[in-house]
């Protein structure tokens, strides 16, 4: 489902070029659960980027899906981003004058899914990560794994084929943590391909394969 | 997106900052009120200006003496005999003036004497309220019958009816045949404190310096011009002096005022459109501290799934209805100026619909087009970059 060949992002922050990924090259399939691991600033968020169709990469190939993603225009993509693709940021990303409901909502807003639908669909979603009585909140009175969790069913309301999730149990404590990996292994088991980008060696040992990456290289892919 | 959300959408983006939201339609406000107020104000004293020179009448010039002495006079046979002959004309009626003090019973009233001939009624659109007109056998066997105007009845009869009375004017005793319907304003004062009696008996109780004034009725507006040139023709051949007379067109007049008073309409109102163009630019400046501020929020709707057209119409939508809601707002209290200021130099306002329906238009192009400019930069933003910037 997913194949990426010799991916390469160089950002330019003033006149000095920061390579982040040098080159990787590997193959995800449909149905897979994948952790990638590396130290901070090895690349991770920047390839969990370009794998969501959020970036395009300076270099390299990107076919997802089936399609060469580098030949989709601006509004491909943003079907690409909405049908099919789940992404939860490492900063969740929550939009603070939105309700927690609003926020989880909003995929399908610009699906054009009927308000009572999207509705319906927003509150399940909700449930599924244990916030269904939390549901008119803003993020500002909810606690950080609570926005975690809201900021996970903002990326599954949708019915992703792809969820990209980097750094989603950063924010909790252990037991909660398990919880949302539980949640991934649910999600993952109802045919959806999972990647997950985690410091924590027991989270990525929940995983079934798992990538490491070190100075923008891919520097190993162990299957477990 | 359907529009009901994206307008919910909308209020929201703009109710989360009332008071900066506020004042930008504040902008608006007063730039389309200032658009209306003046041209409210504008068409109120053109309507009363045209409505004074058409209560003369149609199709008609009025022609005034204002010569002295005894060369430079003309009595109601030399109107006859100047008249004649001339094509196109509908009616003629000299017009001899001066004042009397009318009595009736211990009764008595100052009003102004009118000598008119019998197609002085159709020359100026008289109506009747009651009795009947001079005939021309009144006018020709100089009959001391009289018309009464409405305020020359109140304050002589009170309530009851005049006609077949005999009124004194200035001793003279004349038999009441008829009173005039009520006229008000002309352009010398109000029609219903006069006395109209035949002109051949005014030429006797007042008549010195001569006709003052004679009306023509032309049959039309070609005919009209046409008579012009001729009677001025032969007044100056009479008078040999272009200042002895002076000739009154009433359709050319009403062209020319229409014309000033539309030119200054024009003018005020695109003044007033400079205010309007300011609040426009007041919400381009507000729309673009907005997209700033929500650089951020446009990333993350992009990363869900939001088109470049979503965003654009997001934030055309908020311009939109900031300068939508000033618009209406603007009408309301334009009209509300329009009717203060109307009040206060006493000129009818008139509430130009169409100007209002081009103000709340102007409004919305206003705000939409100032908002585009913000807009297409929230919609060019790159997803990844946007949701970077803190
Ligand atoms: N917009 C940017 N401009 C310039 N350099 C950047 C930018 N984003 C990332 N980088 C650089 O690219 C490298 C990789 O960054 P990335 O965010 O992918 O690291 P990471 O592996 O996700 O780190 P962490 O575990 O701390 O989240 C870093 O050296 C970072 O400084
Ligand atoms: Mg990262």
């Amino acid at each position: 489902m997913i194949k990426v060949e010799n991916l390469r992002k160089t950002y330019r922050a003033g006149l000095v070029e920061v390579p982040a990924l040098r080159g990787v090259s590997f193959e995800v399939d449909e149905r897979e659960y994948v952790a990638i691991v590396g130290p901070s600033g090895s690349g991770k968020s920047t390839l969990m980027h370009l794998l969501g169709c959020l970036d395009v990469p300076s270099a390299g190939r990107y076919i997802f899906d089936g399609v060469e993603v580098s030949t989709l225009g601006e509004d491909e993509l943003a079907r690409v981003r909405n049908r099919k693709i789940g992404f939860v940021f490492q900063g969740f990303h929550l939009l603070p004058r939105l309700t927690a409901l609003e926020n989880v909502e909003l995929p399908l807003v610009y699906r054009g899914v009927g308000a009572a639908t999207r509705r319906k669909r927003a509150i399940r979603a909700l449930e599924l990560v244990g916030l269904g009585a939390r549901v008119q909140h803003y993020p500002n009175e909810l606690s950080g794994g609570e926005q975690q969790r809201v900021a996970i069913a903002r990326a599954m309301v949708g019915d992703p084929i792809l969820l990209l999730a980097d750094e989603p149990t950063g924010n909790l404590d252990s037991r909660t943590g398990a919880d949302v990996l539980d949640l991934f292994r649910r999600i993952n088991e109802t045919g959806c391909t999972v990647i997950m980008v985690t410091h924590n060696m027991t989270a990525a040992s929940r995983a079934k394969r798992l990538l490491k990456i070190r100075d923008g290289l891919l520097e190993g892919d162990e299957r477990v | 997106m359907d529009f009901a959300t994206s307008l919910k959408m909308g209020l929201k983006a703009l109710l989360s900052n009332r008071l900066r939201s506020a004042l930008t339609i504040l902008g608006v406000v007063i730039g389309v009120a200032a658009v209306i107020g003046v041209v409210a104000i504008a068409q109120g004293s053109q309507r009363q200006v045209t409505s004074q020179i058409e209560s003369l009448g149609t199709y008609l010039l009025t022609v005034s003496i204002r010569g002295r002495g005894a060369d430079k006079m003309l009595t109601s046979d030399d109107v006859t005999e100047l008249t004649a002959g001339i094509d196109g004309i509908a009616g003629v009626s000299p017009v001899v003036t001066g004042s009397a003090t009318a009595k009736y019973g211990t009764r008595k009233y100052d009003c102004s004497l009118l000598g008119v001939n019998e197609q002085y009624a159709t020359v100026r659109d008289l109506q009747l309220e009651t009795g009947r007109f001079f005939t021309q056998i009144d006018i020709s066997t100089r009959q001391k019958v009289a018309l009464l105007g409405q305020n020359v009845v109140a304050e002589l009869f009170g309530l009851s009816d005049p006609v077949g009375k005999d009124i004194k004017l200035n001793g003279q005793t004349f038999v009441v045949i008829g009173v005039l319907a009520p006229r008000g304003g002309g352009p010398a004062g109000t029609e219903d404190d006069q006395v109209l009696i035949p002109v051949t008996s005014a030429e006797r109780l007042v008549g010195r310096r001569g006709v003052s004034t004679f009306y023509i009725r032309g049959q039309d507006k070609e005919s009209v011009k046409q008579i012009s040139t001729a009677i001025s023709d032969r007044l100056y051949r009479r008078f040999r002096d272009q200042d002895a007379y002076r000739i009154f067109d009433q359709t050319q007049m009403l062209q020319t005022v229409t014309n000033v008073s539309q030119t200054l309409t024009l003018m005020l109102a695109s003044i007033a459109f400079i205010s309007l163009l300011v609040g426009g630019i007041g919400i381009m400046n507000i729309m673009l501290v907005s997209v700033v501020e929500r650089t951020k929020e446009i990333g993350l709707r992009k990363a869900v799934g939001a088109t470049r057209r979503d965003i654009m119409s997001q934030f055309l939508l908020e311009s939109a209805m900031l300068s939508g809601v000033g618009g209406v707002l603007g009408i309301i209290s334009g009209e509300i100026l329009a009717g203060a200021i109307a009040s206060a130099i006493k000129v009818p306002a008139v509430f130009p619909w169409a100007g209002a329906g081009i103000a709340l238009g102007l409004a919305l192009v206003v705000g939409i087009g100032f908002g585009i400019y913000p807009a297409s930069r929230a919609a060019n933003l790159a997803p990844i970059e946007a949701l970077r910037t803190e």
